[in-house]
């Protein structure tokens, strides 16, 4: 196991430097100027000499050569440099928002799984019953509709509820707080965000859950077991759930990871300071040092969520191993 | 009653008029305590310091910690030529025929770490804007090219000398970006009030979480006695619309302050009634639709005034201002201005004359003596809805009735410049925006790239140098003028440079216990909130 794992890591070197070129190479295919963009898009009179102080400052006249030796050297030695845009430490820009990307897809994944895992279960158990009926029909549901979207409409809700209730629109605080400064306040401003990423995130688990089962459930041990007189609960929890939850288990890993830095809308629709929110402006803005250290971060992000769950499936399946 | 005459008359009651409907809390005994939150639509700006940044983003985060020299008149801010002091005592009468101004320095204004302020932090601050030390940038470093020498002869007075007089000094000098930080820290580490903030405005810093929020409490010791009314203020940055719009709804947020659509006016002025409060004003930006004169056929002057009579200005402006940010029909100087040209002046230029039946059939008499009949080409426009996308959408469907073919290409704003300085495009709508109203360098955007870096025109042209030099040293109020007209009549007319569009509309919803503050011509202006109180 442990050869196994090295072996992963090792691999995952070559995946980062491929990754570390591409992003370099294509963030300076995109036409622009982040000097220009920053002392022009204002309107008003940009110096030239300004605009050459603001390259000279940013090392944006050296050749790309340099540029990427910097990069790459920097990669590697946990430098991954200053924000071309605030001039703050990239590490800092992406701590002072890690904290609540991470607590928005730790809360939709608990969200997902407490619905998706009984839902797609039972529906599996009551194949073509009116329960499975609407479960598959919630689940379409969720698949089809956008969170960003779903996202509005929770918030007018919410207001409008509130207006018809009280006679005064309420929503949730916007102003962003920590858990562990404000807890009551820091739910309130991530619960809506958390049920509707939940939403969909579950419909799709959902519906893996139950494809799953059903082929779970279609196995020989599982017809030995029932003819063994084993407790039905006992053959679903035990022998049925347990191994239906491999395809499962991958596919809440990958949701998870995209959670980390894929949350672009809906971070804006709820006016989370979050690391989607950072990925676009700092892509907006042309600031290829934040890019670069954000498409590095997501990668690493996948690699490590992808070894997570390859060593999840020995535990969830004996006859695996890793040689 | 002459015709500028009238127009200025107009003009002076449109700012009365604004103020009267902006002054809710007139004869109001403004009330102590309480936090101002606000919302900043944007994201989280490049740096808080002011004299290297351009962005309203910074002006809407960090001016309540600031003081600056001089400053539009809070209490008239909608008057484009009330200036007063803030750092000074008295507004300078100049002398050595309009070339020096002498500013005496308050004596009782404390630096937020209770250091005095004096003479010496003002003036040196004004060398590094105007004249700005190796490595260190100044984004307003081309504002002042009319100042030879900053000085500062004892701890209470500094001295402007001018190279030559001109009208747009004093508009200049009130530029709310020139923050005055504290001379010492400014010559120790230039780059120092990029991440920090220390400076002698009515609020003293408190925190800033990046891209989030601002927050500020009461300066007890600021120089301006009794102000500010606030505790305190929270700003918080929201780029999305949907996201303002419902925190003012739900009182997360009592405004913000840089403009909104007329859509979202209308909404939060049905759901809450007189629990808000507009005010609107006409707004120092615009959009202009430049040809790119180094393509073909648009190098042809007559293209490119077919292009100009094809555009109804004075039935798209109502109509457009329904739906966009656009009021008001003006040429190139913003139409608040007593230099803005009346409209019986504006009627005589192409692309403004009143029968638009006829200005269309001349144009497609230009344009089949050009050989540009059915002429196809492409309108570059940047990727921001309000009021871009509006406004090249209704050109291309003016211009689709003298059977030209258009088609719209929107890129966001990294690319779009980068299309603009290279000149990588057929026509383009692009934008002109300015903080204080100071029409003798607004104006300056028609003029060649090599006098203005941000004119994508193509052009070269002595003669319309020529034009705005004589105005720009004009010192006489009605010559200026009328040198004005002769330059605008040129870009305009004559040549058609660039094709006005109406002038944008700034239209504010502030929740109704928000008083004290009165809207100004620019989201840049009028923003240190030492005035503003809430009524709760």
């Amino acid at each position: 196991m442990y050869r196994y794992i090295l072996n992963r890591l090792l691999l995952a070197v070559p995946t980062l430097i491929g990754a570390a070129a591409l992003v370099f190479a294509l963030m300076r295919l995109i036409p622009g100027d982040i000097c220009v963009v920053r002392l022009g898009g204002g309107g008003g009179m940009v110096d030239p000499k300004a605009v050459a102080a603001c390259h000279a400052q940013l090392g944006l006249d050296r050749s790309l050569f340099l540029q990427f030796v910097d990069f790459i050297v920097g990669f590697a030695g946990g430098n991954f440099g200053i924000s071309m845009w605030s001039g703050k430490p990239v590490i800092v820009e992406i701590g002072s928002r890690i904290a609540i990307s991470l607590e928005i897809a730790i809360l939709s994944t608990v969200v997902a799984v407490a619905i998706a895992i009984p839902l797609g279960t039972l529906s599996a158990l009551r194949q073509n019953s009116w329960l499975d009926h609407f479960v598959r029909t919630v689940a379409i549901a969720g698949i089809a509709t956008p969170s960003f979207w779903l996202g509005i409409m929770s918030i007018l809700l919410v207001l409008e509820v509130s207006q018809l209730t009280t006679g005064a629109p309420w929503m949730p605080p916007i102003d962003y707080v920590p858990l562990w400064e404000d807890p009551l306040r820091n739910l309130s401003i991530v619960i809506l965000p958390a049920l509707t990423i939940g939403y969909r995130y579950s419909a799709v688990t959902m519906r893996m859950t139950r494809s799953a089962m059903l082929e779970v459930l279609r196995e020989d041990y599982i017809r030995t077991a029932r003819a063994k007189g084993l407790l039905e609960q006992l053959i679903v929890n035990r022998h049925a759930l347990k191994n239906a939850m491999l395809p499962v288990v991958t596919l809440i890993g990958i949701e998870f990871a995209f959670l980390i830095g894929g949350l672009v809308v809906t971070e804006q629709v709820f006016n989370l300071n979050g690391i989607g929110r950072l990925f676009v402006q700092a892509v907006q803005n042309q600031d290829y040092t934040l890019t670069q250290a954000l498409v590095m971060l997501t990668v690493t992000i996948f690699i490590f969520t992808n070894l997570v769950v390859d060593v999840l499936y020995a535990w969830l399946d004996p006859r695996i191993r890793f040689g | 009653m002459n015709a500028p005459i009238k127009w200025l008359a107009t003009g002076l009651s449109m700012a009365l008029t604004a103020a009267l409907v902006a002054t809710p809390a007139l004869g109001e005994t403004p009330k102590r305590g309480g936090i101002l939150t606000y919302m900043i639509p944007a994201d989280a700006p490049p740096s808080l310091d002011g004299h290297k940044e351009n962005t309203f983003a910074t002006l809407h985060a960090t001016a309540p910690f600031y003081s600056t020299l001089i400053a539009v008149n809070p209490e008239n801010p909608s008057s484009t030529t009330d200036f007063v002091c803030d750092l000074c005592t008295e507004m300078p009468k100049p002398t050595d025929d309009g070339k020096t101004y002498t500013f005496k320095i308050r004596k009782d204004v404390k630096f937020h770490d209770g250091t005095p302020l004096t003479a010496a932090d003002v003036a040196k601050n004004w060398q590094y804007i105007i004249n700005p030390p190796e490595g260190v940038s100044s984004a307003r470093e081309s504002y002042m090219v009319m100042v030879d020498k900053v000085e500062n002869p004892d701890p209470e007075t500094v001295i402007f000398k001018l190279k030559f007089a001109t009208s747009a000094f004093i508009p200049a000098l009130a530029d709310p970006f020139a923050y005055i930080y504290k001379k010492d820290q400014l010559e120790k580490d230039p780059r120092w009030f990029e991440k920090n903030i220390m400076g002698s405005g009515p609020f003293k810093f408190v925190s800033y979480e990046t891209g989030q929020s601002m927050k500020g409490e009461r300066n007890p010791d600021y120089y301006h006695k009794g102000q500010p009314y606030l505790d305190g203020f929270v700003a918080i940055f929201a780029a999305k619309q949907s996201v303002r719009v419902d925190a003012i709804r739900a009182d997360r947020a009592a405004t913000e302050f840089r403009g909104m659509p007329p859509s979202a006016r209308d909404q939060l002025v049905k759901e809450l009634g007189d629990k808000v409060t507009v005010q609107t004003s006409d707004w120092n930006c615009v959009n202009l639709i430049t040809p790119n004169q180094k393509r073909k056929p648009f190098d042809d002057v007559r293209v490119r005034r077919a292009l100009a009579l094809a555009i109804d200005k004075w039935k798209g402006a109502p109509a457009l201002s329904k739906i966009a940010t656009v009021h008001t029909v003006g040429g190139l100087v913003f139409p608040g201005s007593s230099m803005a040209p009346t409209k019986e002046e504006m009627e005589k230029m192409v692309g403004y004359w009143p029968d638009i039946e006829k200005s269309r059939a001349e144009a497609r008499k230009l344009l089949k003596e050009a050989g540009a009949e059915g002429l196809k080409f492409e309108l570059m426009n940047r990727n921001v809805d309000q009021p871009y996308k509006f406004i090249g959408t209704w050109a291309i469907d003016e211009w689709s009735k003298i059977g030209l073919q258009v088609t719209q290409k929107v890129l966001p704003t990294g690319p779009f410049y980068d299309a603009l300085r290279n000149g990588t495009f057929d026509v383009t709508v692009e934008f002109n925006c300015q903080n204080v109203v100071n029409p003798v360098l607004d104006v300056a955007k028609v003029l060649p790239k090599s006098v203005y870096p941000e004119n994508y025109g193509g052009y070269e042209d002595p003669k319309l140098i020529e034009l705005y030099n004589a105005m720009l040293h004009e010192t006489d109020p009605a010559q200026q003028r009328i040198k004005m007209r002769a330059l605008e009549v040129y870009a305009l007319d004559t040549q058609v440079n660039t094709i006005m569009t109406p002038w944008w509309n700034r239209i504010l919803v502030q929740r109704s216990y928000l008083k004290g503050w009165k809207i100004s011509p620019s989201h840049y202006l009028n923003l240190n909130l030492a005035n503003v109180w809430l009524d709760k």
